[in-house]
């Protein structure tokens, strides 16, 4: 008898052959296939955070890694699970990447443990990004709270490596105490780079702390800028973000010219385990990068 | 669309054909409530006469053999300090007989969700087009209100849609492959008589409807009511068990967890699913849960049916089937919550 039914078996089909690009999002692929990576380097950064330089191991799929400055990936530690993490490092490096993660449960516990040399699986990149582009020719400040220095180290070393394109740039960043700031080592070299203003500020100073004290708001108030032609991106905490861009806000920034990271604990990373909704969407497709606005309108955001 | 009339005695034979070489699911009934009533289970079975069509409904539905409950996402084998993944997706054909159009729908949108525009799910693909649907026409279930959401008919999403016409039945061919299995049988092209008895039939069906609810003005008023006191009443009953998710027809939401086997040699990814009701649901790394009430997640499940996929693909994630009201265990009942709401607009 002939067979009824012929089966179907997708792996077979010419877009599963495709090499594995995140980035074209209508293809179907192998979406849970990870990319093999392994650790370069671990540096500490603080008691509880750590940064991981990873490298894509295949060569081919490191050189077609292609990411925007916001973006996030899928974590991954065979056996243990996986999170989703910021990409911490310049687009420019590719499959070359930086990740700033604090200890805060199972995977990144065990990753705090893991040595150079042990292999971790990524997928992605994900979400939304600053808009980079759109921002040309006008003044950006950069504010982070702290890790949320881990998002925004990546459109700062846009905006650095593309100094030209942008006008007055500022980079804010503030921490509880002095032992928690995140890449201390780099202020140094931001601040030296010739028209680009760096502070840092802390809430509860230590008897070597020599600069300013208080809350990250208390930077923006001696700040000279035109609002109508300035766009900020702020990283941090929700708590923190609300108030600095209420504060921009006064300043005249509009609200559309803001934009904001939002945290959210994504499974899959591509709008299909729900897991970060936010209001009517999905922080992993819509976001993580929001315009202030936007976030304005979205229920329960912050 | 093709139409055909197939005899009863026929389909039975189309049902054995199909059993001799492929896994077959129905409808079969499994016990009794305790009302009286039979309970059906969407089932594997070995015969024909195992599969009862004439069900009211069930009491799950049958996402599970498009989404199953638990299913692996690949897995590990783990040597010296290294590891290699493997992924596999379901080759083996498979039928569901006995759909309802509800059922079909919840398809539909799911097809919507997870097959297409961004990320097509390449497990969810292989099931749903290894699975060949044939779906049939029934009398309204008790308390279901898929005729205010549409769902009451369906055009698409299935191989073959029968109508119980009394000696025959009246079968809608949705596809090819379910033109190729009518092949060999004695399937007739229909006559003016089979579409009047087929008009008359949709017709009794349409006229059966007790329960109907408004829900043009939903995506709207779920956002006015954002803080009513509906959700403080319903959503102080829910015992956030997440049983509505598991009966939903159309809820996908997942969370995945990963597991090594006991001699570390292998490990897996897991993708279990979830309910937006469960307690940890929103909760971030660092412990902070976005949702910390259960009348704030009840509220996200209605949110997300009816307003967050309205947005998404200009219709309701619902269908009207109303198990997740039977099922539930505090009495939460779909109907009359959106109703509350319609009635705190009105006051």
């Amino acid at each position: 008898m002939k067979q009824l039914f012929y089966p179907f078996d997708i792996s077979l089909e010419s877009e599963m052959k495709e090499p594995l690009d995140f980035n074209r999002r209508s293809r179907t692929k192998d979406v849970d296939r990870v990319f093999r990576a392994e650790i370069t380097n671990v540096i500490r950064l603080t008691e509880m955070e750590k940064l991981f330089q990873v490298r894509i191991m295949d060569d081919a799929e490191r050189q077609r890694f292609t990411f925007l400055p916001g973006q996030f990936l899928m974590l991954e530690l065979p056996g243990y699970g996986e999170i989703p993490i910021s990409i911490s490092s310049a687009p420019t490096n590719k499959g070359f990447l930086e990740l700033c993660i604090r200890r805060a449960g199972t995977v990144t516990g065990a990753l705090h443990k893991a040595r150079r040399g042990a292999r971790v699986g990524l997928r992605g990149p994900f979400g939304t990004h600053f808009p980079m582009e759109k921002m040309k020719g006008n003044n950006v400040l950069l504010i982070a709270g702290g890790l949320g220095l881990a998002p925004l180290r990546a459109p700062i070393f846009h905006v650095i490596q593309n100094r030209s394109d942008y006008r007055n740039v500022h980079i804010f960043y503030g921490t509880g105490s002095p032992e928690q700031l995140l890449f201390d080592y780099q202020y140094d070299e931001w601040r030296r780079i010739d028209d680009i203003e760096m502070e840092v500020i802390v809430e509860r100073p230590d008897p070597n702390w020599k600069g300013p004290v208080g809350l990250i708001t208390k930077l923006l108030d001696h700040v000279e800028i035109n609002p109508r032609e300035t766009y900020a991106i702020v990283c941090g905490p929700p708590i923190m973000f609300k108030f600095v861009c209420a504060r921009l806000s006064d300043l005249g920034v509009p609200m559309q010219r803001m934009f904001v990271s939002l945290e959210r604990r994504m499974h899959c990373g591509m709008g299909k385990c729900c897991r970060c909704n936010v209001g009517s969407t999905f922080t992993c497709m819509d976001g993580p990068v929001f315009d202030y606005w936007s976030v304005m309108n979205l229920k329960e955001a912050i | 669309m093709l139409f055909r009339t197939l005899a009863k005695p026929d389909f039975k034979a189309l049902v054995e054909r199909i059993l001799a070489s492929t896994e077959v699911i129905g409808p079969k009934r499994v016990g009794t409530d305790r009302h009286g009533r039979p309970i059906h289970h969407y089932l594997p079975v070995e015969s024909f006469d195992e599969i009862d069509l004439d069900y009211e409904t069930t009491e799950f539905s049958a996402k599970t053999y498009f989404l199953p409950y638990k299913e692996n996402l690949c897995s590990y084998r783990f040597q010296d300090d290294d590891w290699r993944q493997e992924i596999r997706y379901r080759i083996q054909p498979r039928a569901i007989i006995g759909l309802h159009a509800c059922d079909i729908h919840a398809l539909i949108k799911l097809d919507k969700a997870l097959a297409r525009d961004f990320f097509p799910s390449p497990y969810y693909i292989s099931r749903r087009k290894n699975t060949f649907v044939v779906g049939i026409d029934h009398d309204p279930c008790e308390g279901g209100f898929c005729r205010s959401l549409g769902t009451d008919t369906a055009t698409h999403g299935f191989d073959l849609f029968l109508t119980d016409l009394g000696e025959r039945y009246f079968v809608a061919i949705g596809s090819d492959r379910g033109f190729r299995a009518l092949s060999g049988l004695p399937a007739a092209e229909i006559t003016e008589q089979d579409t009047e008895d087929y008009l008359r039939v949709r017709k009794r069906i349409a006229a059966g409807f007790k329960t109907e609810i408004n829900v043009q003005n939903l995506p709207n008023l779920l956002d006015i009511e954002f803080e009513s006191p509906v959700w403080e009443k319903w959503g102080g009953k829910c015992l956030s068990c997440g049983s509505c998710a598991m009966v939903c027809p159309t809820c996908y939401c997942y969370g995945v967890s990963e597991r090594v086997s006991m001699d570390f040699a292998s490990g897996a990814k897991t993708k279990q699913l979830y309910s937006c009701n469960l307690i940890d649901f929103a909760v971030v790394a660092g412990g902070h849960n976005f949702r910390p009430n259960r009348q704030t997640r009840l509220k996200y499940r209605y949110y997300h049916q009816h307003r967050g996929f309205m947005e998404a693909y200009d219709e309701p994630k619902c269908v009207g089937c109303n198990r997740c009201g039977r099922t539930c265990l505090a009495g939460i009942n779909p109907v009359e919550v959106i109703r509350d709401l319609q009635a705190e607009d009105e006051t």
